[in-house]
């Protein structure tokens, strides 16, 4: 069935407005955000989408405003999200953080671009991977997720929105410049097949809530503003009451919890698309639009009776550690062959987790283009010799 | 990679909850605050308690609905009065706590969002923020705990900071002109501006209830002595003779310009109610443009 | 010369009376209840509390009128007022405005 906020049918639409649509099928009822290239589109999208249904969208002053506004608004109660591409993701770093210390369930959507600076605001790069899991000062676990298109950007959206909710932390759409801007077919499903997932809310009456209680998967219900909880929120670290409590124990106790709350629950979390992999001694990895080449490229090379396997990374953050460690300790896996646009960014991790037992090779360039099949065809040739 | 982290000894139970075990106290007002959190961390004389007691007033006598309140504040010593309420409050990054309220406000609607915090906070790192939500005229009122400089960090100059004012990082005397914020706010386009010093508690009180019942961004500037930073620096003598020296120099007008009501180091402080209008908020303006004409039935073709 | 004289409906006035009561632990000796109180009531005194501080204390002819000022002026919820039983207007009353009256004058 479609409704005003589920589109079911097929279109023909781009990655931006694929996740857009997600956003709306997921729920989302507040959008704030800033113009850049190349994640407008969402926001146009969702300033058109977001009124029909009721939900608000605000253009803010600056990212750190829209990050700001969404958390806010994730408060109230709303499922929120923002778009921006680099020099706003940027800037949306200073709250990224807040959003992971008070726990706050928020989407946010970044379409890269080539970097650094203002570097090239219609070309694509996939530069950001890093600052996705570090950007935002002091220790913190991120999930961020990658489509390969613009079905995926639609797919992908809905499950950040969950895992958002469900781990009460900040989820990142980390998609590109190419995916973004590329038009292609996307299936909008019935609304009734659309799997939501909304945060735990308290069950206790406000007098017997403690707002951060240890709970057995370490992630407490949260309660929203306005209900009567009378909850304090502070980006300081605090004890189980939510008070500041400026000491190493209650830093141990908080920061702990806020890593092991997404560690301990990686593997829900992890997904991969192998193929493969089951006799393969060279595995390229990628994600995003590059994941596209090398798909191609896996054919070709399996066509010439290469041995060749492929992971691509649906969730990149939280890495899959230990798929890579098992398939390094392998005797029969030599190399991994790591494509994406920039200077190493995965690779390190690839690298990681092979620990010295498989090779690792970068197949990367600084943007501005996708891989041709051709030339990392030429780098997996080069591997195999 | 094995991790191995160090255990954190978990601190008794007790520990956590002594305060509030140790619940209210006797002070007729402590039933608006937190349980156990007075003492609180301003200093001797700092002017931010009289403004927090001035707002726990307004909620007594301004019959605010503790349940649909809502305080946000940023950072600096001030922006720890939030913690200190009764109510649903959010202590946000270092001058963000007027988007993080806009998101509040916008999201559910029937909340009544207050920004209680400091010069810096919201008119250097946050002065975008502050202007473009009066510019859009968000229904939020921000009450600004005005002491001149960065007390938190021990008394650094600040867009608020009057020429040849001596702080920390203007030993010599502060050669930037500041801001009156009076006069920003009325251009930035806010609905309500009032100015009064830590002294004039009734008045404040009076016009926290207006600013949180009067739909539109309200803004209200307390003068709040800081003793401890600027006053030692600059020699006006501790709190008491800071409060002295508001007594002596508040001059109650409503007629001047806010253009005219800048605060130099000594001198006269205007203090009263510069701007009192009506505006269609955001919310008002985005029913009425956005979701009206989005949801309107499709004319139909002409045959 | 005097212009003031017993009110004629002065059976049916009468004066407020308050009650200072003082949380001397929570008291940080800013003074400003002392000095701004208008009937001054309060005075430092010579303790300390536990922070050190020497918290006011409420003078034995204290004239409380549970104006509240001392309520909201205090940084620290350290004082607050109770309403007590208010009481008849006296001629004592009159001559005290009176004199108050000139004060203020003299000051002008």
């Amino acid at each position: 069935m479609s409704s005003k906020a589920v589109r079911t049918g097929a279109h023909f639409m781009s990655g931006d407005e694929a996740c857009a649509e997600g956003g709306m099928a997921a729920g989302c009822s507040f959008f704030a955000g800033y113009p850049i290239t190349p994640a407008t589109e969402v926001a146009e999208r969702m300033s058109i989408r977001l009124p029909q249904v009721g939900g608000v969208y605000i253009q803010m002053e600056d990212e750190i405003a829209s990050m700001a506004a969404i958390i806010g608004a994730s408060c109230a109660g709303a499922k929120a999200m923002t778009s921006t591409s680099g020099p706003g993701f940027s800037l949306m770093m200073e709250n990224i953080g807040l959003a992971a210390m008070l726990e706050v369930p928020c989407v946010v959507v970044n379409i890269q671009r080539g970097g650094p600076s203002t570097g090239l605001p219609t070309l694509v790069g996939q530069q950001d991977v890093m600052q996705c899991r570090w950007g935002s000062h002091g220790d913190y676990e991120v999930i961020a997720l990658s489509p390969d298109s613009p079905q995926e950007a639609f797919e992908l959206t809905i499950e950040a929105f969950n895992l958002s909710e469900k781990y009460r932390t900040p989820v990142v759409l980390l998609s590109d410049e190419v995916v973004g801007h590329m038009t292609e077919k996307v299936i909008i499903p019935d609304s009734k097949k659309i799997k939501t997932v909304s945060r735990k809310l308290p069950k206790k009456k406000p007098e017997n809530f403690i707002p951060y209680a240890h709970e057995e998967d370490d992630v407490p219900p949260m309660a929203i503003a306005g209900e009567g909880y009378h909850v304090h929120a502070t980006g300081l670290t605090h004890d189980e009451l939510g008070y500041p409590a400026i000491n190493a124990d209650a830093q141990e106790r908080l920061v702990q919890r806020l890593i092991r709350k997404i560690r301990n629950h990686v593997e829900e979390i992890i997904r991969t698309e192998d193929a493969f992999l089951d006799d393969a001694e060279i595995i390229l990895v990628s994600y995003g639009c590059s994941a596209r080449a090398a798909r191609e490229v896996v054919e070709t090379a399996r066509a010439d009776g290469m041995k060749i396997g492929m992971i691509r990374l649906i969730t990149v953050w939280p890495f899959c550690e230990r798929k890579i460690s098992e398939l390094a300790a392998l005797e029969r896996v030599k190399k991994f062959v790591v494509c994406e646009i920039n200077a190493g960014q995965i690779a390190y991790e690839v690298e990681r987790c092979a620990g010295g037992k498989a090779e690792t090779i970068l197949a990367g360039f600084m943007g501005g283009r996708i891989f041709t099949p051709e030339e990392l065809y030429r780098v997996v040739r080069e591997a195999a010799e | 990679m094995k991790i191995r982290f160090i255990d954190a000894e978990a601190p008794p139970a007790s520990r956590i909850f002594e305060n509030l075990a140790a619940g209210h106290g006797d002070h007729p007002l402590d039933r608006y605050l937190k349980k156990g959190r007075i003492p609180h961390i301003w200093c001797s004389g700092c002017g931010n308690g009289i403004l927090l007691a001035a707002f726990v007033k307004a909620m007594e006598k301004g019959n605010f609905d503790t349940k649909k309140t809502v305080v946000v504040s940023g950072i600096g010593c001030i922006g720890r009065a939030a913690g200190y309420l009764d109510l649903d409050t959010y202590h946000t990054t270092h001058g963000r706590a007027i988007p993080f309220a806009t998101g509040l406000k916008l999201a559910n609607p029937k909340l009544n969002v207050v920004v209680i915090s400091g010069d810096g906070d919201l008119f250097a790192i946050g002065g975008n923020h502050f202007i473009h939500a009066a510019r859009r005229n968000v229904d939020i009122t921000v009450i600004c705990s005005n002491n001149f400089n960065y007390g938190m960090t021990g008394g650094q100059g600040g867009p608020t900071t009057p020429l040849e004012s001596k702080t920390t990082t203007t030993p010599y005397g502060c050669s930037e002109h500041p801001f009156n914020l009076v006069y920003l706010a009325k251009a930035s386009g806010a609905v309500y501006v009032a100015r009064w010093t830590a002294l004039h508690t009734h008045e404040l009180r009076d016009s926290i209830i207006h600013s949180v019942n009067k739909p539109g961004f309200c803004f209200v500037e307390a003068i709040t002595p800081c003793p401890t930073a600027h006053g030692r620096r600059n020699k006006l003598g501790d709190g008491l003779s800071m409060m002295k020296s508001y007594r002596d120099n508040s001059v109650l007008t409503t007629e001047l310009d806010p253009e005219e009501t800048a605060i130099g180091l000594k001198g006269k402080i205007a203090v009263g109610e510069f701007v009192d209008i009506d505006k269609p908020t955001f919310m008002d303006m985005y029913d009425e443009c956005a979701i009206c004409r989005a949801n309107a039935p499709k004319k139909s073709k002409k045959s | 010369m005097s212009y003031w004289r017993m009110p004629l409906d002065a059976v049916r006035r009468e004066i407020v009376l308050g009650k200072v009561n003082i949380i001397s632990h929570r008291c940080k000796g800013c003074r400003y209840c002392i000095e701004f109180c208008p009937s001054n009531t309060l005075a430092e005194s010579e303790d300390f509390n536990e922070k050190g501080y020497h918290p006011p204390y409420v003078k034995s002819d204290a004239k409380c009128v549970n104006c509240n000022y001392c309520e909201t002026i205090c940084p620290e919820f350290a004082i607050f007022v109770t309403e007590l039983e208010p009481r008849n207007l006296l001629p004592e009353d009159v001559v005290k405005t009176q004199s108050r009256s000139r004060r203020r004058t003299r000051r002008e």
